[in-house]
């Protein structure tokens, strides 16, 4: 069984996000850009189950500008087979919409016949949590969204979500689209001659005018601001204190 | 304009809580039609129909949507979508597994978590874990949005709207529910608490989270946690608040024992008061306290406990 692993380059977690002083989004130019740490969960799962001979081939894929690029190279290090890159705009500042993306994801599915989808739940620089189960529904795939824990069994699998609730377990047929979540598993790091070998692994460019797929986006972006800030208050000198000012001043006990 | 409403419903039941906070929120798009999907829904169709700013409420009662399962559900709300401008859940795991299915299936883009309604085609939504809140304007002809309930007031239940039934869509039969584990508790949830008692990592255990526990139920307060005390398996995984698990907006947030990474402020920097207990006095959970306690987790919080009798 073939799986496809979308992964997208974002601003990396660690780095404090600035707003452009004229509203006009986040300031992308020279920051550090990663691997989403969803979509490296992702294409570890994709690797564990190559390891089990469940799986035969990975293909990472990646929409967005030429310097995805990078983030493809660390797919192929941490052990993806080969990579298909849609170069889809040229100002890293332009962001391409789940719906473009899932589209585009569609149209490389059915070229590539995969038997699994493994996506990230969400993209932490959009937060929008859509392109799994989008593209399930474009597919007419079965979705498991969020999961937690994976197992292929034939031509179904189980999958674990975490819900609102707590755990749920569902069973899908394959081919399936599943998301993954954080608990799912530890990501490995690539080795220096895993990083070496990553360069010579294929690469393929495309473009969306190559699958006929419109990614022009549906919503405008019509301001970017700062979310309204929190001060810092007091330091209470004991426990003493802390409860007097919560019964006295803020009135919450 | 027409707004239709997946409603929020676990086991049969309706969360009014928050149901009725998106109902809040869509009411100022135009009327609201509630549709309840669940095997047996009077129940929750009944109680739906109590919240003030329903004008109908939709009953459609299938085995298929016993369990939340995507697919029916997203097929149930295209097959009656043409009436509507406006489709809307809260954005629980349900809402947010159903709703961009539902916007593919009607080639619309899905608008997640909005925070603030502008207009009838322009959103306020936090992006980036919340450090940045975008405005877009949508030109789709449906929207298709979930709400992020924790900015928005439970409807009262003082209303009186009509329940008709609907017929199901059919199951394309492509997954199927084995099991929930759903644990049971006598505290308020998470998302409508007024009070949350949080731990972090530096809580060390499971054993140790019973203090934390303690205080909660002395307050009355729901249990929340950082990512990292759910990874170290101190508190299960609905208990976490963050950019990836809840967003939570309680009177009084107590963090105890969290450092306040940017994910973990990105579920609780609204809540009204925050108060963090810290050995740290550098840890930036700090900076975004009411009131601040630089102790030792393992003597404030016994001595907070003596301290409320
Ligand atoms: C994609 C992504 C999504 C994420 N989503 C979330 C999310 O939704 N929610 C979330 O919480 N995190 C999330 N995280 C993780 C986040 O980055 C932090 O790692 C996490 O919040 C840290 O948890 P913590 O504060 O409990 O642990 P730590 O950062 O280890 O902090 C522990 C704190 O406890 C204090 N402490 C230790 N012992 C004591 C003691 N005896 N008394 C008093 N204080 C003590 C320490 O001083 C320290 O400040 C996410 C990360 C990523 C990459
Ligand atoms: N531009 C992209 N390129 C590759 N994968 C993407 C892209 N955008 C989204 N994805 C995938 O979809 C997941 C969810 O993203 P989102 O719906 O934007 O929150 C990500 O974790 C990726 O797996």
């Amino acid at each position: 069984m073939k799986v496809l692993v979308p992964v997208k380059r974002v601003i990396d977690y660690n780095v404090k996000v600035r707003v452009k002083a004229d509203g006009g989004g986040v300031d992308l130019a020279n920051v550090k850009m990663s691997m989403n740490p969803f979509d490296e969960i992702a294409v570890e799962e994709a690797i564990r189950l190559k390891e089990a001979g469940v799986v035969s081939e990975i293909v990472a894929v990646s929409i967005g500008v030429k310097q995805n690029q990078e983030t493809l190279r660390t797919a192929l290090a941490m052990g993806a087979d080969r990579a298909i890159l849609v170069i889809a705009a040229e100002d890293v500042h332009t962001d391409i919409e789940p719906l473009a993306v899932a589209k585009l994801l569609k149209a490389i599915a059915e070229e590539e016949e995969p038997g699994l989808i493994l996506l990230g739940k969400q993209a932490i620089d959009n937060d929008m949590n859509a392109t799994g189960q989008m593209l399930s529904a474009l597919l007419g795939w079965s979705q498991a969204t969020f999961a937690s824990e994976l197992a292929v069994e034939g031509d179904s699998a189980t999958v674990t979500r975490e819900v609102d609730g707590g755990l749920q377990t569902i069973k899908v047929t394959m081919p399936a689209i599943v998301t993954v979540d954080l608990r799912l598993n530890e990501p490995r790091y690539a080795s220096l001659p895993n990083i070496m070998k990553a360069k010579r692994k294929p690469l393929d460019e495309k473009t969306p005018a190559d699958y006929g797929v419109d990614v022009a986006p549906r919503l405008t972006i019509t301001k970017t601001a700062e979310p309204s800030g929190r001060a810092a208050g007091v330091i209470v000198a004991d426990v003493a204190e802390l409860v007097a000012k919560l019964k006295d001043e803020a009135g919450v006990i | 304009m027409a707004v239709l409403l997946l409603a929020e419903i676990n086991g049969g039941e309706l969360s009014a809580d928050q149901t009725g906070k998106a109902v809040t929120a869509a009411k100022s798009l135009g009327d609201v039609t509630v549709l309840c999907a669940s095997a047996g829904c009077a129940d929750a169709a009944a109680a739906a129909a109590k919240l003030d700013g329903v004008a109908a409420v939709l009953c459609a009662d299938d085995a298929a949507y016993g369990n939340g399962l995507a697919e029916p559900i997203a097929d149930l709300i295209v097959s009656l979508a043409g009436d509507f401008d406006h489709i809307v859940a809260p954005a629980t795991s349900n809402g947010k597994n159903i709703l961009p299915r539902v916007a593919a299936l009607l080639d619309v883009m899905v608008i997640s978590d909005v925070t603030g309604i502008v207009s009838a085609d322009t959103f306020e939504r936090p992006i980036y874990a919340g450090n940045a809140v975008q405005t877009v304007q949508s030109a789709d002809a449906k929207k298709v949005i979930s709400i992020r309930t924790s900015g928005f007031d439970a409807a009262a239940e003082t209303g009186s709207a009509s329940v008709t039934s609907v017929d199901a869509a059919g199951d394309p039969g492509l997954s199927s529910w084995v099991e929930d584990k759903v644990q049971a508790s006598d505290r308020p949830e998470l998302t409508s608490a007024k009070v949350i008692v949080s731990g972090g990592r530096g809580v060390g255990s499971e054993e140790n989270f019973a203090i934390i526990e303690q205080l909660a139920d002395k307050l009355g307060a729901a249990v929340g946690a950082s990512r990292a005390a759910v990874d170290s398996g101190f508190a299960p995984n609905d208990w976490q608040v963050g950019q990836t698990g809840k967003v939570v907006a309680p009177e009084l947030y107590i963090a105890i024992g969290i450092s306040g990474a940017i994910q973990h402020l990105a579920g609780m920097k609204d809540s009204k008061v925050i108060v963090a207990i810290n050995k740290d006095e550098e840890a930036p959970i700090f900076q975004v306290a009411d009131y601040g306690l630089v102790a030792d987790l393992f003597d404030a919080v016994p001595a907070l406990n003596d301290a409320l009798g």
